[in-house]
This record gives C-alpha cells, structure tokens and sequence, in this order.
C-alpha cells in the first residue's frame, strides 16, 4: 500500500505531493508522475480507499456531460443557436435538439429561440476541442419566461441545492417560488410576488456567501422564517 | 571591495515579504504580494473565450500578462500610465516564466488572461509581479503542475546579494542583476535574465542562491493560498 502525505480533507495547492505509490486510483484534479499523486489545482483533497479525488473551490465552470445548465442564446446559426454557458465555451443547440415539429429549410429559428432567451438545457456531449453540444428536449429542460436571474459561482452550486436538493426544496417551499438551477452557477427565479423572489435572492446569496458554515440549513431556516413570517417545516434528511 | 546594503541587510536576506490571497472581488483568481516596499496585484479572469478568432489555438489556450507601474509608484520619474516598450517585454518575459507552469492543453481556444498592477515599487517589481500572478492563477482554479516563484540576485562589486532594492541597482560600481523565476517541484527556473556583466562561476553560484531564495517566498506563497481556502475545510461537500 502506498503512503499518504497530507491528511484526507485538507486544503492542497497545485504541484503540492499528496500520495506515494503504485496502488492509487487517481480521480479528478489529481494527476500520477511516476511513484507520485500530485494536486493539479487548488481544493480540497479527499482518499476514499484507494481513490484520489479534488474538489475544486475556486474557478470557472467548464462544460461537463450530463449537467443540466441554464444558458443563453447568444446567436442563431443555419441549423441551431449558440448557447452562452458562462464557461469559455459556447454550446450549440442544434434543431433536432431542440424541436420535435419538421422546421423547413431557410426558416426563421427565432420563434422558438430568439437571442438573449435562457433556456435549461443539458449538455449531451463534449469533445476534447471543448465543442459543447446541448438538447432541450427532456424532462425540465425548456425555455423560460419571465422571471429573474442570478449567477452565483458554479463551485457552491451543490451547496445551494443541498443534500438530495434539501436546501433548494426548503427555500422553494418558503417562499413559494419556482426555482431552477443550472450547474454552470446561473439560477432562475419565478414568482408571482416580487417581494419573495427577492427574498430567495437573499436566501441563496446568503448561501452562496457562508457555504462553510456548519449548520448552514438551520441558520437558512431561520433567515426565511423571519423574512416570509411563516412557519416551515424543516426536512429532516 | 566590502559593500554595506543600503538597508542593513545580510548578503542573502530578502527583504520582509506579505501575501495575501483574493483580494480583488470581481476576478476569478487575484494576489497580492509585498517584497519591501514593492507591492504587487495580480488579478485572473478566465478561462474565458478568446476573440479575434485568429488567436484562437485548438491545441491549447493562450496566456496573456499585462504589466502596469501606476505613475507615482515609483522613486525616479513619474512613469507615463499606458503600455509601453517596457512594460510590453515585462508583460511577455511574465508570459513566458509562467507558461510552463500551466496545463494549458486543459484550455483549447480560450485564454487566460493575467493583469499586474505596481502601485507601489523599489526594484524587483517583475519579480513581485511573477509571484503574485502564480497565487492568482492557482486561486482561479487553473490546473498547473506547479507555482513560480521569483526573486531577483545579483552582485554588486563582487559580493553575491539576495533580492535587490533601486539603490543597489543603481549603486555606482559593478553591478549585476539577474531575475529569476523558479518552479520548485522541478528544480527549474523559467525566467533568467540579466543586466551587468559577471563569469559563469558567479552565475552558478547566483542561482543556487535564487533556489534557496524562492523556496522561502515559495512557502509563503503556499501558506496565503491555504489561508484562504482553509474555511472550506469544515464544509460538509455533497453531490449536486
């Protein structure tokens, strides 16, 4: 068995040697030079067995399979739109994608998807070259109307959403609103008040902010009680 | 000839250095980093999609470094604020110390681009700077396979000295002054330049000394990016 360095959950910085030995499986944001595991970037290291993982703290969202985004349309092309990620790469969603009906050649894509839309949409596929390709077909996945949106960083995402969506569920049921959340840090808001959709913009920027606090869930908890003046039952789970 | 530093330091004393991390709010990644009285801002946006187009390189992504002296930043003349010859070979000789640094293949088409701001100097500011940035990069998350540090040695009428202020710079005798940057992990430097004339014994010897040098600003380095980041630790992380 090889030996571990640094203590499980500590803070790494890139270059810095966290394991020795052949036996490691190395996960992402570490890397293996020859006998060695090393950080690849600034996070916190984590040994699950023989599994060498980072989570990274700090940094842009960039494109991954499978997450489900809020992203906006940032042109239309011949045979989709160019969806802005907020990553350094744009996605394209191609008709097929998008729209179940027959479009004809030549037509005007604006009707279903007109520039500066935000659409959920998830990323099916990424290449290497970091050609993102995205659909909107699926359930959840659609254009939005109305509403606000907010951008908080992509790191915290899963903080924000919680433990099997413990914390989003908790601010939604609050103040009643429709929320959705994009893996890319982009968030929308929908209520028929105003008033509570600022409330969730507090809420989740609170979140945002104090993501290490321990006991973050009753301390929202609190913060919405005062703001909504309602009680809310809080999920145990 | 026996030289007395301006400042009372010993040969191979750097001056007091201070780091900090995140100190520019709206960046992806910023530094700050104090050698004396030369401090240094580096802020990091990207990775971040790269127009003109024909910039663009599929095989890997581009890193760009501006260097910038406010006017009254220094002790001589007031420097004109605005690019010019100096700061442009700064900014790439920064480019260059640092490249190797970085996996820029994780960054096909796009740049990272790398601003440093000199509000306050007395020599070393390249250096400063080149620090700085490293701490700022590994603060916006970029994947790397080191940090660089730096620090400037030199000689000044024979006598190998550590990190040099303007008064020795400018001392009125023979001087040396080679800028260094260091990747610690590898033993290798990515900078070396050099003003004055001095034999390749002294060279060698100069760079040892760099090496021993860079490792102290190397750990202080380390130290305020792990400060920053030491909140986190009690974060419980869960799965999206």
């Amino acid at each position: 068995m090889g030996k571990i360095l640094v203590k499980d959950k500590s803070i790494v910085v890139p270059g810095e040697v966290v394991a020795e030995g052949r036996d490691f499986i190395v996960g992402p944001g570490v890397r293996r030079e020859g006998n060695q595991i090393v950080a690849s970037r600034i996070g916190l290291i984590h040994f699950e067995g023989r599994l060498v993982r980072l989570i990274a703290l700090s940094g842009r969202y960039i494109p991954r399979k499978d997450d489900v985004i809020i992203g906006k349309i940032k042109e239309i092309l011949v045979s989709g739109w160019l969806v802005d990620t907020e990553s350094a790469y744009p996605a394209m969603l191609n008709i097929r994608d998008a729209v179940s009906e027959y479009v004809a050649k030549g037509s005007d894509l604006a009707k279903y998807f007109d520039i500066n839309d935000y659409v959920v949409c998830k990323i099916i596929n990424v290449t290497p070259q970091m050609l993102v390709d995205v659909t909107t077909k699926g359930p959840g996945l659609k254009k939005l109307v109305g509403g606000r949106i907010i951008k908080v960083n992509p790191n915290k995402v899963p903080r924000v959403i919680g433990k099997k969506g413990s914390m989003l569920g908790m601010i939604k049921q609050a103040t009643e609103c429709n929320i959705i959340v994009g893996q890319n840090g982009v968030i929308w808001i929908k209520s028929s008040d105003p008033k509570m959709e600022l409330i969730a913009v507090k809420a989740i920027k609170k979140v945002e902010e104090e993501s290490h606090v321990p006991g973050l869930t009753e301390k929202i908890h609190t913060f919405l009680e005062k703001e909504t003046n309602k009680k809310i039952k809080l999920q145990v789970g | 000839m026996v030289f007395k530093r301006p400042d009372g330091r010993a040969y191979d004393e750097i001056r007091p250095i201070k780091a900090e991390v995140g100190v520019v709010g709206r960046a992806d990644g910023s530094a700050m980093f104090q050698i004396g009285k030369t401090v240094a801002y580096a802020a990091v946006y990207g990775p971040r999609s790269l127009y003109p187009k024909f910039l663009q390189n599929p095989k890997k992504g581009l890193l760009r470094c501006y260097y910038t002296m406010l006017p009254f930043s220094s002790k001589g003349e007031r420097v004109k604020p605005g690019p010019s010859r100096r700061s442009a070979e700064i900014g790439l000789v920064t480019e260059k110390a640092l490249t190797p640094a970085i996996d820029l293949t994780r960054y096909p088409n796009a740049v990272i681009d790398v601003f440093i701001e000199l509000p306050q100097t007395d020599a070393g500011t390249r250096c400063a700077g080149i620090t700085a940035a490293a701490m700022a990069l590994a603060d916006a998350g970029i994947v790397m396979y080191d940090l660089v540090s730096s620090v400037a040695v030199g000689y000044v009428n024979g006598n190998l000295i550590a990190d040099l202020i303007y008064d020795e710079e400018a001392y009125p005798g023979e001087v040396a002054d080679i800028p260094t940057a260091y990747m610690p992990r590898y033993d290798r430097f990515s900078l070396l330049q050099m003003d004055g004339r001095i034999s390749s014994d002294q060279l060698k010897k100069a760079l040892e000394l760099a090496k021993k040098v860079c490792l102290k600003i190397y750990d202080v380095q380390k130290k305020a990016l792990k400060r920053k980041y030491q909140k986190y630790k009690l974060m419980e992380h869960m799965e999206g």
